[in-house]
């Protein structure tokens, strides 16, 4: 039985109505109140996430192999046909949607989160101006982003790709007059540039190798005419066309990784998203934490059946994303404001989902990005309302002591930092601990100590380092002494039921959004990975291609303990160092200061960047600067202009003295002809009078004979 | 009958004084009274033929004659009056706009 039903037959609804309001919104937005734009903007969203919901009702009817539904609206781009494995393909874009139990997962996690980020930023916003043009940004990002989870092909994929980039520019810019703002608004747009055409040309190899972008055939009336990338796959490795390990196929997977490094900020395209924080708070939660960071996650898996046969680009992968997980951990351990040390601790876990996804958990990454998207847009949210709750303060130096005097934002925010530490039963021990335990399955069972065993440890220690400064965050942010400034305290107050209802659903998810997942420990099977399953499946060969190890349960028993355990170390280092006793950590700072300002400065990358870099194009553009000024406005265009110079100068002494002088030459001769004539037009009355009877005179006198004659005869 | 010597010389007469005027006098005016006596000197001679010849015509000419002397005196009366007031003067001799 294949899916249907109406939400699955308006599956293109979904991306619609934000776009629509976005439009509204960017067009005649500045007309409209506030009441207005909230209900419209708000709205939108909230029929997306019904859709959406719907939709995946309507999916879930059917049995587990049949939950694809797939819907062409129309051929995007027909280029005709192209060169491409045997002979000329004909290359097609749809502009279709695709759901399927992955893209099920994200437009919930997208629409569900979102419209809870849209109800808080109604209070959030409220007064601050460009009301209407943030919620038209929030909710064109809404739009592409659900392009991008919902796109039936890499083409279509890559326009929501760079919407969300669009919009996240737009909004990190959104305080367009601060000059921070705006830089690090470009920062992230040009970082992201430099991903996007490692994206672009792993989509080219896709074309060129499989003939197509689509991502499925599956659930199209004719699959030979509408092939798919998996089919297409498939077929190739039948036919031992593509082997395990094929360069191509490591080519393309890595290129697209490249993409992935730049949306989901990794190693070395992360710099980008600490200085994005400069946008509004809800736009940091949305977009840099429980969504569009996780756009790279989702194309990884979305292309895991390239993934699963290209073990190197798999390694990398993984290396990455564990180097970033420790890595930006440790940035986030000295950090002083309260939204840098999220955003750091945003690329940490997103470095998690990598190290998952490079071991070939890939259900496990996209579980931790499920949850993550609930505890870190929690997270966010109740720092935007400390921050809201001091009048704009965000550093951590000058809080203290709010446990009591925001409940309704210290509550839920100690429930999102017990999720994300990993304490059980919230959900984030659930995906950490899925995660750590693929990773040491991939293990050798020989207990010889090999890439995963090193890779596990670093996840441990990361898991370790979240703990502390998650929970520094916390100690300094709400309990202690208050060290808020004095004309600030008086105005402490708790956010509005707007952003506290947001906060409370939030913390919700954050307790069970994890039980989606029980471990083997708990349950016959992970239904979430079971869930996952039929889009992760890939192409099965017989050599090695990932295969999970099953856990074992006391295996699994240990690996829970250890990282429950070295969670629980971390939480009593920060209680020591923060809480119990605050002097301890000039001490610590004293003890090891070239430590201590080799992470202030976040290892100098930036500066390393700038140095390696930012400053060599600037160089190359002074040079180029030159030989504008020089080569191309000195000698081409200055000479060009001297050059008109003298043509015109010649064209005007030729134009005075030749056409001019036979003009005026041709005056002077009738002038000169014309002084005898002139000589008799005297003016004078009287002489004319004496001309005349002179004239008369002469007449008479010639013909006076004849008078005679006549005088003669009259006798 | 008398004979058409006598009216001739009246005629040539009246002729010369007004050719002599309009020739000689500054004032426009004087002028015009001269061009009068043309007329009269032609009407004379006009009318003398047609009494000799025994044929009205002459004398049916020389009443157009009049008639136009009358509206050549009025218009020509006109344009001075309006170069008057353009100009404040009558003499010929200082009406030279045209002149090069």
């Amino acid at each position: 039985m294949t899916p249907s039903g109406y939400f699955l037959e308006h599956l293109w609804l979904i991306p619609l109505f934000p776009l629509v309001t976005a439009a509204l919104m960017l067009l005649i937005g500045r007309l409209l109140p506030r009441s207005a734009v909230s209900f419209f903007c708000v709205g939108s969203v909230l029929l997306s996430f019904v859709y959406a919901a719907g939709a995946v009702y309507q999916l879930l009817a059917v049995a587990p192999e049949n939950r694809v539904y797939q819907q062409i609206l129309f051929e995007w781009i027909t280029p005709g046909a192209m060169p491409g494995p045997g002979g000329l393909f004909n290359f097609v874009a749809d502009w279709g949607y695709l759901l399927d139990p992955l893209s099920c997962v994200m437009v919930l996690v997208v629409t569900g989160v979102g419209f809870l980020i849209h109800v808080y930023s109604i209070g959030y916003m409220g007064h601050e101006g460009g009301y209407y043009r943030f919620f038209g940004y929030m909710n064109l990002f809404m739009f592409s982003m659900l392009t991008l989870v919902l796109a039936n092909n890499l083409l279509f994929l890559f326009v929501g790709w760079e919407g969300v980039g669009l919009c996240s520019y737009l909004l990190i810019g959104f305080y367009f007059l601060k000059k921070s703002a705006c830089d690090a608004g470009k920062k992230a747009f040009i970082v992201n540039r430099i991903g996007d055409t490692g994206f672009l040309l792993g989509m080219f190899l896709v074309a060129t190798t499989f003939g197509t972008v689509r991502f499925t055939s599956q659930m199209l009336s004719d699959p030979v005419a509408y092939p798919g990338i998996l089919e297409t796959l498939r077929a190739m490795v039948d036919q031992r066309q593509l082997l395990y390990g094929a360069p191509v196929l490591t080519g393309i997977a890595l290129l697209l990784f490249v993409g992935a490094t730049g949306k989901s900020a990794q190693i070395p395209l992360y710099v980008w998203l600490p200085d994005a924080m400069e946008g509004p708070t809800p736009v940091s939660a949305l977009i840099h934490a429980a969504t569009m960071v996780t756009a790279g996650v989702y194309m990884v898996v979305r292309m895991s059946a390239i993934y699963q046969l290209a073990p190197v680009a798999m390694d990398v992968v993984a290396i990455i994303g564990a180097t970033t997980a420790i890595f930006a951990a440790s940035m986030a351990m000295v950090q002083n404001d309260i939204k840098k040390v999220l955003a750091y601790s945003t690329i940490s876990q997103l470095g998690y989902m990598f190290l998952a996804l490079g071991v070939g958990a890939f259900a496990a990454g996209i579980f931790h990005l499920m949850t993550h998207a609930f505890f870190k847009a929690l997270l966010f949210l109740g720092a935007g309302s400390v921050i809201h709750a001091l009048s704009g303060e965000q550093d951590l130096r000058k809080m203290g002591g709010l446990w009591n005097t925001i409940p309704a934002t210290s509550r839920p925010f100690l429930i999102a930092t017990l999720a994300i530490t990993g304490i059980p039963p919230l959900a984030g021990f659930f995906s950490k601990d899925e995660i750590l335990g693929d990773v040491f399955n991939r293990h050798n069972e020989a207990f010889i100590v090999d890439r995963y065993l090193f890779l596990w440890g670093i996840g441990l220690i990361t898991a370790g380092i979240t703990a502390f400064y998650m929970f520094r965050l916390l100690f300094l942010a709400f309990f202690g002494r208050s060290r808020v400034p004095t004309e600030l305290e008086e105005h402490i107050h708790e956010s509005p039921k707007s952003m506290t209802v947001p906060l409370a659903i939030l913390a919700f998810l954050s307790i069970c959004g994890g039980w989606f997942a029980l471990p083997v420990l708990w349950g016959e099977k992970n239904t979430f990975k079971t869930f996952l399953e039929p889009v992760l499946s890939g192409v099965k060969i017989e050599t090695g291609a990932v295969e999970l190890g099953q856990h074992t349960l006391l295996k699994e028993y240990l690996l829970m303990m250890a990282s429950v355990g070295i969670a629980v170390l971390g939480i009593w280092l920060a209680y020591r160092v923060y809480l119990q006793y605050p002097k301890l950590r000039y001490k610590i700072i004293a003890a090891w200061p070239r430590l201590y300002n080799l992470l202030v400065h976040k290892y100098y990358v930036d500066e390393i960047y700038d140095a390696l870099f930012v400053n060599r194009v600037k160089d190359l553009s002074t040079a180029f600067s030159v030989v504008d000024a020089k080569l191309i406005d000195g000698v081409c265009v200055d000479g060009a202009g001297w050059l008109a110079r003298m043509f015109s100068r010649i064209s005007m002494w030729w134009d005075k003295w030749v056409v001019d002088g036979l003009v005026n030459l041709v005056g002077k001769v009738t002038n000169a002809l014309s002084v005898p004539v002139r000589m008799f037009q005297t003016g004078v009355f009287s002489s004319y009078a004496l001309l005349i009877l002179l004239g008369l005179a002469i007449l008479l006198g010639y013909y006076g004979h004849h008078m005679h004659t006549i005088v003669r005869n009259l006798r | 009958m008398m004979p058409i010597g006598y009216y001739l010389f009246l005629s040539m007469a009246l002729f010369l004084i007004g050719a002599i005027g309009v020739v000689t006098r500054r004032n426009v005016i004087v002028v015009l009274m001269s061009i009068e006596l043309i007329l009269n000197a032609a009407n004379i001679n006009l009318v003398a033929f047609s009494r000799i010849f025994g044929d009205v015509a002459g004398q049916v000419f020389a009443l157009f004659i009049i008639a136009d002397a009358a509206a050549e005196a009025a218009v020509g009366l006109g344009i001075i009056i309006a170069f008057f007031r353009n100009r404040e003067t009558v003499l010929e001799d200082e009406m030279d706009l045209l002149k090069w």
